[in-house]
């Protein structure tokens, strides 16, 4: 697109590319936002594809392809083919990406009815029924939870990745790292509804050091008990649209919080 | 060129801008015939799922509409809520906002200044390229960005969505030790916006000026982020309330964005040159004397110059932390307790690309009922067509690839967020 010469892929170094399905731009920008480590980052690898930051973009096939975003469009299922065939490794990025993100909201409802309140002519837009996470169209390497990501836990991956080893992102719940801050359980000293128990640590138990309950933005932990949780929230005087509400956010088609929004209202 | 031939501007990703659109520009000689901002990122229809939920979920829900300027949509979330509920907040707590949307000003400029912006003065594809020959110019920047997210981070737990802002106020807010431990980042800040200012003065800039209708937030006292009245350089002087009376929300096809007018006149103009020229005045001296030195006096009609001008802001923003923080006390209570009643409520506040408007109309158990969100780069959207006809059609003796750079650049000077409008940007034009 320019006189100037494009920069080339050195052949050396590993390549990485970057691909934005429905989101919000956040889990990419988490990577410009590893202020300390961006250098160190782009000294080890070839940005080969990344037009938030590029307009230098490279053809395929990439070593590591990072997907932010759900699949929402016809357009955009096909695309999703074509950058797995690409990407030797393939890494998913936010809540958009692993679990369709706040826009999966949309699977519970009437899409045409939804298209008709945001815009005056819905003929002019071309969705799908569902917004879906990566996973249900390729397989994938491995799923970056957060709505947003953490940062650093992007840079174990990319090292963990380039190194061939096993990324050391734990599994377990926020509720390990309130009890590693030394935080007094907010759920149980003050009766504050708290998704920490379900859901999956990596954000630093924010919430509940914020003063407030966990909304679930890393999504269920390994082995979440929805079912338990939603009785202590009844017992905290939880309504059941309340609970539903609370399962359905930004992981809301995550398989454990989809069954347990649907399970408290029918019981 | 000579004035024969069709000839088409095409670029199918625009970089360095966030979200994903398309350019198309169609010219018949030095003549536009046809120009379209496509935006083909897809729609995640916010205003609809909003319908249902609980208001105090607003701030958290809307903030993901945009990962680069979720304060933004988190501060328009709750000064909107807070008209519909009747909720007045604490003194304090207005100032801890502002200092919040300080951070998140400093971050999301020195972010579009240095590392979206600049390599197109300097000839680079891009930061990284940059880098290789002005390694010191990217490390300061990258500096400055940090100290705005540490801002944010420690007010808001994170830089991205974060988790403190609520309707009546914050979960939790900062100690003053807390704060002045930042004072000395920020005033290494505030110098190197200074050198920013110095620095982008030195850049070359193409004569291109437009006759823009500038809209803008005004308040009486300070440099607006918050409240004010709705203001521009054609009259237009309104209670945000009054603002859909006022501007219309177009559908056309090729977008998936709308295009917002001025009712009865057409285009305008948001972001930091239409509050620059509007607010000058109110601008500390600091910011003033940095844009003096610069020989930068409203109004500024080159869209171009928009880079001086966030740097002039990037000032304000830095002078601005500081004064809140030295005399801060924190309020007496967090947030205010916000009981569930009937309500409409409308609110403007100035995110770093300019003015975000959010209306929620609740019901009596506090659930939202309608919802309406129309974020900066989809007003700008009709503006960025406009000047793109006029400037493609002073490029039309230039060869096709730099034209399409040109343009591009053009569009890049408005800082588009198109996953806001949208809720990425490819160029292309087209010569007969």
């Amino acid at each position: 697109m320019s006189s100037e010469p494009k920069r080339k892929k050195s052949g050396l170094k590993p390549t990485i590319g970057v691909f934005k399905f429905a989101s919000c731009d956040g889990c990419q920008l988490s990577l410009l936002d590893a202020e300390d480590e961006l250098l160190g980052v782009v000294g080890a690898v070839d940005i080969a594809y990344f037009p938030e930051a590029s307009r230098n973009m490279l053809e395929g096939p990439y070593d590591i392809g990072l997907v932010e975003g759900s699949i929402t469009t016809h357009h955009d299922a096909q695309r999703i083919q074509e950058v797995r065939r690409k990407c030797k490794t393939l890494i998913t990025l936010g809540a958009c990406a692993t679990a369709g993100g706040v826009q999966a909201l949309r699977n519970w409802k009437d899409v045409d009815e939804f298209i008709g309140v945001v815009y005056a002519t819905p003929q002019f837009i071309s969705t799908l029924k569902l917004s879906t996470p990566i996973a249900e169209h390729v397989p994938v390497d491995f799923e970056l939870r957060g709505c947003p990501i953490n940062k650093y836990q992007l840079i174990e991956l990319i090292t963990a990745t380039l190194a061939g080893r096993k990324p050391n992102i734990p599994a377990y719940s926020v509720c390990m790292e309130c009890k590693r801050k030394g935080n007094v359980c907010i759920s149980v000293a003050r009766g504050i509804a708290c998704l920490g128990p379900v859901t999956q640590a990596g954000c630093g138990a924010l919430c509940p050091t914020y003063d407030r309950g966990c909304y679930g933005c890393f999504g269920p932990m390994e082995s979440p008990n929805t079912a338990s949780l939603t009785s202590q929230f009844r017992i905290l005087g939880q309504t059941d649209d309340q609970i539903s509400r609370a399962f359905r956010s930004f992981n809301a088609w995550a398989w454990q919080f989809r069954r347990a929004s649907e399970e408290c209202k029918r019981t | 060129m000579s004035g024969r031939g069709t000839r088409t501007i095409k670029v199918d990703t625009l970089a360095r801008v966030e979200g994903e659109g398309e350019l198309y520009i169609k010219m018949a000689g030095d003549r536009v015939s046809d120009v379209k901002l496509r935006i083909y990122e897809p729609p995640r229809m916010f205003e609809a799922f909003l319908r249902g939920r609980h208001f105090s979920e607003a701030p958290d829900i809307t903030a993901r509409i945009c990962g680069i300027c979720p304060i933004a949509y988190q501060m328009s979330a709750v000064h909107a809520m807070e008209r519909a509920l009747g909720i007045k907040i604490d003194p304090a707590v207005r100032l801890l906002r502002r200092l919040f949307y300080c951070g998140e000003w400093i971050e999301s400029h020195a972010l579009h200044v240095y590392m979206l912006h600049a390599p197109d003065f300097l000839g680079y594809q891009d930061v990284i390229e940059m880098a290789g020959d002005h390694r010191d110019v990217v490390e300061k920047a990258l500096r400055l960005k940090q100290i705005g997210n540490r801002l944010v981070q420690l007010m808001g737990g994170r830089e991205i969505h974060p988790i403190s802002a609520a309707v009546g106020g914050f979960y939790k807010v900062p100690s003053k030790v807390q704060l002045r431990d930042l004072m000395d980042d920020l005033q290494w800040a505030l110098n190197a916006s200074l050198d920013t200012v110095r620095w982008t003065s030195t850049l070359q800039f193409p004569d291109f000026e437009q006759d823009y209708e500038f809209v803008a937030l005004r308040h009486p006292a300070e440099y607006a982020l918050c409240e004010g009245r709705l203001v521009s350089n054609h009259g237009l002087d309104i209670d945000p309330a009054e603002y859909e009376d006022r501007f219309a929300e177009l559908h056309v096809k090729h977008s998936n964005a709308l295009h917002s007018i001025v009712r009865g006149r057409g285009s305008y103009l948001v972001g930091p040159l239409a509050r620059f020229n509007l607010n000058f005045d109110k601008l500390p001296d600091t910011a003033r004397q940095a844009a003096a030195d610069a020989k930068l006096r409203p109004p500024v009609k080159n869209l171009f110059r928009s880079i001086q001008v966030r740097a002039v802001e990037l000032v304000f923003a830095c002078v601005e932390a500081l004064r809140i923080i030295v005399d801060y006390e924190p309020p007496s209570f967090p947030r205010v307790d916000v009981p569930n009643r009937t309500g409409v409520g409308q609110a403007i506040t100035e995110a770093p690309r300019g003015i975000l408007y959010h209306r929620y109309a609740v019901d009596e158990k506090g659930i939202i009922v309608t919802a309406k969100i129309i974020p900066p780069t989809s007003q700008n959207q009709r503006r960025i067509e406009d000047d793109l006809r006029e400037y493609a059609a002073q490029l039309a003796a230039w060869p096709l690839e730099e034209a399409t750079w040109k343009c591009e650049q053009a569009v890049r000077c408005y800082d588009p967020c198109i996953s806001c409008a949208t809720h990425f940007l490819k160029v292309v034009i087209q010569r007969e």
